[in-house]
Order: C-alpha cells, then sequence, then structure tokens
C-alpha cells in the first residue's frame, strides 16, 4: 500500500500545492507511527541493558534512569561466578553448533533425493513429510523421552543433538530451494560421468548457499533458544543451557535483578550478532515458506 | 537377446540404480525421521491407553484415561485457559502484524532500520524477555505500573500476581514478541499485490480505506490465511513464558494445555494419563485446522495474475 507514492503520481498539475502539504502531513504521519512502533519494541530491550548495569534495589527506580548513575560491571562478573554459567554457555554453543552442522548435512542430502532423483515413491515419501511438519513437538515427546531413556540418553546434551538433527522443516526448505535449481545442470553432469554424490556436493551445494544459510541460521536460533528440550532432557548442572540458566537465576537469586538481566543480555548477544549478519537470509526464509523450524 | 530388450534391461537397471542411490542419500534423515517423528505419533495414541510410570510395569487401561480427563478439573481449567489464550491472541497477532507491515510497506526513508528493530523480539529468547517483562509486570515498583500511577491510574492491575490479570499480562507479552514474525509474511504478500490495482482504483476516486478495504484486503487474504493457520497451531503450543511468568498461576489462572502435559508426563511421572491430553492436544490441533480450511472458500480469494 504505498499511498504516498500513489498520491504524486495521481496528483493533477493543477493542485501541487495541496497535495504536496497532504504529502507531507502523511509523511509526518508515518514517520510518528513508526517510531512509537519502534519504542514499543525495543524499550523492553534498552530497559534490560540499562537494568543490567545497575545494583539491584536501583532498578525500579522511577522516573527510569535509563543511563544508572553508578554503572555496576561487577554485574557482569558475578554471573559467571554465582552459578556455573560459564559452562551452561559452552553446552549451549556445542549443543547448537552440533545440532545445526547435522541438520544442514542430512536435510541437504534427503532434499538432493526429493528434489533431483526421480524414484518411484518420491512424491508419497514428501508428502508424509510435509505433513508431520504440523505435527507439535508437545504430541510426541513423550514417547521421544521414553525412547531416549531407553536409550540412556536422558540427562545428556546428546539426547538433543540426536532429536534435532533430522529436521523434517530443513527438508522442505531445501528441497523448495533445489527444486528451482535447473535439472538440465545435473543431466549435462551425470553425462560428463560426475556421481550423484559429486554433483550434490560440487553443483547443487554450491549453488544453494542462500538457502543453507536460511536453514542454518534458523536452526541456530531454535537450538540457541530453545527452551521446553533442555527442560526435559537437561537435570544435572553440568549439562544445562543458557536458558535453564537464565530460569535458575531467576528463580535461586529473584530480587538480585541486576544479575538476571546481566544474564539475560549475555543469553541475547549471540543470537543478536548472528542476526544482524544474515539478516537478509532470516527475512527472506520466513517470507518465502512462513514456516518455523 | 534382441537389442530392444537390452535396452529394456539395461534402463530397468538403471532405474533400480537411481532409486538405490536416492535412498542413500535419504537414510541419514529417513532414520531419524521415522524412529524420532513417525513412530512417537503412533505411540503417543498408544501410550494414552496405559496407565504407565515407569516404577511400575504398563498396564493397559482402556479408554479409562480419557474418562477420567472428562472430570479433571484441572484440564478442564487447562483447555478453557488455553481457548482463552489462542482466542485472543491470535487476532490481537493479525491485526498488528497487518497494521504493522502495512506501515513497513511505506516508501520512506530509514525503514529499513524500523524493519530491523520491529523484528528484535522475535529472534530473542522467549525466557530472557519474558523475565524482563516479568519485572516490567512487577505489581508494586514495576515501570508499568509505575507510569499507570502517574498517569492517574491509582489502582492499576496486578498483572501476573492477579488472577484475573495474569492471562492478559501473557498474551500482550506474547503479542509482542511474536507479531514482527507475522508481520514479515504479510509485508510480503503486500509487496505481491500489482501496484496497477491501486493506481486504477486512485484514477477511479477511491479513497486510502476503500483501496485498503476492497484491494488490500481480499489480494491478502490467502496470506491471512496462512498466517491464521500458523498462528492458531502455535497458540496452542504456548508453554515457555508461562513456565517464566507465572507457572501456571496464580492458582491456575494461567494453567494451560502443554503446561498440565508438561506437568503430569515430567513432574508426576503418569506417561499414559499425559499421552491422553496430549491426544487431545493433537485432536484439536487438527479439528481446528481442518474447519479452518473448510472455511476457506468463504473469505480466500485467489486470483490469477
Amino acid at each position: 500500500m504505498s499511498t504516498h507514492n500513489m498520491t504524486v503520481r495521481g496528483a493533477l498539475p493543477s493542485e501541487p500545492k495541496a497535495i504536496r502539504i497532504k504529502d507531507l502531513i502523511k509523511r509526518a504521519l508515518v514517520y510518528a507511527l513508526l517510531v512509537l512502533g519502534a519504542a514499543a519494541f525495543i524499550m523492553p530491550f534498552l530497559w534490560m541493558l540499562s537494568s543490567s548495569l545497575k545494583p539491584g534495589y536501583e532498578v525500579f527506580s522511577y522516573p527510569i534512569d535509563w543511563i544508572p548513575k553508578n554503572i555496576r560491571w561487577k554485574n557482569y562478573v558475578e554471573i559467571w561466578q554465582k552459578i556455573d554459567f560459564l559452562t551452561y554457555y559452552k553446552n549451549t554453543i556445542w549443543l547448537t553448533l552440533v545440532v545445526t552442522f547435522n541438520s544442514l548435512v542430512t536435510s541437504s542430502l534427503a532434499a538432493y533425493a526429493f528434489a533431483k532423483i526421480p524414484f518411484p515413491e518420491r512424491n508419497t515419501m514428501f508428502l508424509v513429510y510435509i505433513m508431520t511438519m504440523a505435527v507439535p513437538f508437545q504430541v510426541i515427546m513423550i514417547p521421544q523421552f521414553i525412547l531416549m531413556k531407553n536409550l540412556g540418553l536422558s540427562d545428556s546434551l546428546w539426547a538433543l543433538v540426536v532429536l534435532q538433527s533430522f529436521s523434517p522443516f530443513g527438508v522442505f526448505l531445501l528441497r523448495q530451494f533445489f527444486m528451482t535449481i535447473p535439472d538440465e545442470l545435473c543431466e549435462c553432469a551425470r553425462i560428463d560421468g560426475l556421481s550423484e554424490f559429486g554433483i550434490y556436493s560440487r553443483i547443487i551445494l554450491p549453488l544453494a548457499k542462500p538457502a543453507l544459510s536460511t536453514l542454518a541460521i534458523f536452526q541456530f536460533k531454535f537450538v540457541w533458544n530453545d527452551f521446553l528440550g533442555p527442560l526435559i532432557y537437561l537435570t544435572s548442572d553440568k549439562n544445562k543451557t543458557i536458558q535453564l540458566g537464565i530460569r535458575k537465576f531467576y528463580t535461586q537469586y529473584g530480587v538480585e535483578y541486576g544479575l538476571i538481566m546481566a544474564a539475560s543480555v549475555c543469553a541475547l548477544i549471540p543470537v543478536i550478532l548472528v542476526y544482524a549478519a544474515f539478516q537478509k537470509y532470516f527475512i527472506q526464509g520466513i517470507a518465502t515458506t512462513g514456516l518455523k523450524g | 537377446m534382441s537389442t530392444a530388450n537390452i535396452a529394456k534391461r539395461k534402463s530397468r537397471s538403471l532405474r533400480q540404480a537411481r532409486r538405490l542411490t536416492a535412498y542413500a542419500f535419504l537414510l541419514p534423515n529417513i532414520l531419524g525421521f521415522v524412529t524420532l517423528t513417525l513412530i512417537p505419533i503412533v505411540a503417543a495414541f498408544g501410550l494414552s491407553f496405559l496407565d504407565w510410570d515407569f516404577a511400575n510395569p504398563a498396564k493397559f487401561v482402556g479408554l479409562r484415561n480419557f474418562m477420567r480427563l472428562a472430570r479433571d478439573s484441572g484440564f478442564k481449567i487447562s483447555l478453557k485457559n488455553t481457548i482463552y489464550y489462542s482466542a485472543v491472541s491470535v487476532p490481537l497477532t493479525i491485526v498488528f502484524a497487518l497494521f504493522l507491515a502495512a506501515l513497513l510497506n511505506q516508501r520512506v526513508r530509514g525503514i529499513k532500520f524500523f524493519r530491523t528493530i520491529y523484528f528484535f523480539p522475535e529472534i530473542s529468547s522467549i525466557i530472557a524477555v519474558a523475565v524482563v517483562w516479568n519485572m516490567l509486570y512487577h505489581p508494586t515498583m514495576g515501570p508499568i505500573n509505575s507510569f499507570l500511577r502517574s498517569i492517574g491510574i491509582d489502582n492499576p492491575p496486578g498483572w501476573t500476581a492477579s488472577v484475573k490479570w495474569a492471562m492478559p499480562a501473557v498474551i500482550l507479552m506474547s503479542v509482542w514478541k511474536q507479531v514482527g514474525y507475522y508481520t514479515v509474511i504479510f509485508l510480503a504478500g503486500l509487496q505481491g499485490i500489482p501496484e496497477q490495482l491501486y493506481e486504477a482504483a486512485t484514477i477511479d476516486g477511491a479513497n486510502s480505506w476503500q483501496k485498503f478495504r476492497y484491494i488490500t484486503l481480499p489480494m491478502l487474504s490467502p496470506t491471512t490465511f496462512l498466517v491464521s493457520i500458523l498462528l492458531v497451531i502455535n497458540s496452542f503450543k504456548v508453554f515457555d513464558q508461562i513456565v517464566i511468568m507465572t507457572d501456571g498461576g496464580p492458582g491456575r489462572a494461567t494453567n494451560v494445555l502443554v503446561y498440565y502435559i508438561y506437568y503430569q508426563a515430567f513432574l508426576l511421572f503418569r506417561f499414559g494419563y499425559a499421552s491422553a491430553i496430549a491426544t487431545v492436544l493433537f485432536a484439536l490441533v487438527l479439528i481446528v485446522t481442518i474447519v479452518q480450511f473448510r472455511m476457506e472458500k468463504k473469505w480466500v480469494h485467489y486470483t490469477m495474475m
């Protein structure tokens, strides 16, 4: 709805002044609304950041001191001392990297078969994949838990690696992208004697970098922020992830608000950095699939 | 042997070889998919007919779990709360997302910066964000109530500490958190509407509201349909923010279905009973989605452009 452009284009030459004023008002209104919206979205984050640098009792002072009177950097030191936040951090990084890598490999291999190798059961199998994407994780989490327990994987990061490395969503996303790569390319390579794996690794994967990046970012964000999975599987302290760490902080040190905020800021930074670097792929991924991992 | 036969056999063996290659590529993913998704879907259904707590051997109890559900006030409340959450958060998110998408679709300078900001809550950890909101909501000291008092509201809501306001507080925070995601989908939909339609309407003398009502809304309806399907499914899965913000309370005011499943399965170890609730959740998601697809014809316009 670019009404602004339309008014300009549809304007009659006899009344340029009135149109210009109307246009100006419209533009001002758009900016006012944009700024209002931006404030609503960003203020809780700014409040979090500023609170993370305050001693606990100053957090709630009103009117809000956006810039703390006595900046307390110590909050960012204490979070690593009070609970084993470093272990949680390391666990989360490890888990995120392993799961993201695994799902890129398994999804791209399967997506290649679904997109580029014709075989009789292809469409039926792909349909089953798509249908299960709509089944909520919460419906199957109990059987999965029982299975993991029988495999001896409860209270282990490996349980989450096993559970999250085979995302049907990833297969769907990559398959859709591989379909847009012309089949002639593969045919030529086949005639030249390249094996299927050669075509996959040397032709398709390099061409699919945007889609692979999209999937990588979705998985990174999902695993890093995941709460229910770790909550069910990771019980001992040495296995916990950051999200569980924040919750622990919150329940154990409920009144040390500055510390809780510092821990939250630390949990957000990696995802925000990844988002800043690859924003394009985030937006494209959502706009084209409309689905979450 | 004739050459035709050889060719036939050759092509058949080629097809077999292709099939084998395909399965080799699929194997790693399918192995995980079958054991971790397909079998659990069937198992979840089967488990709901058992009485099982890990400590004692599983016992087949037929439909007794479901009969117990019908009398379980905790279950009924969690079902009611889930519907409450869904019925309020879904339309709110749609309206806000559509509005923000229209706003972000304006061609003004710095729009990319605003898009980045609007998407911020979406990428953030819901746990971190829920903790912050809980502090913002603090009934006596929180900035939200301090602000409300400063503008003359002497008795501001108790938010997460009040039975009446806990659910609205959770909904408000959830809409704030997720709206950016759906805004992006709407934005893509808006950008797919051909400019000529608006130009033609302008020439015909249509005002902004008429253009929105008679061009944007109908042209966008496939997107709105997709968004509403996704939103409804997601709303039935609400859990993380509940654990952090209210832990299902105060009382049982924010006890939702997934919270109740988690409570029954992983705190009380009633795997059979929890699976029965999970089955109800699945049935609910399925029914609502089917109903939405049935109603699709009535309001979704697919036009060939």
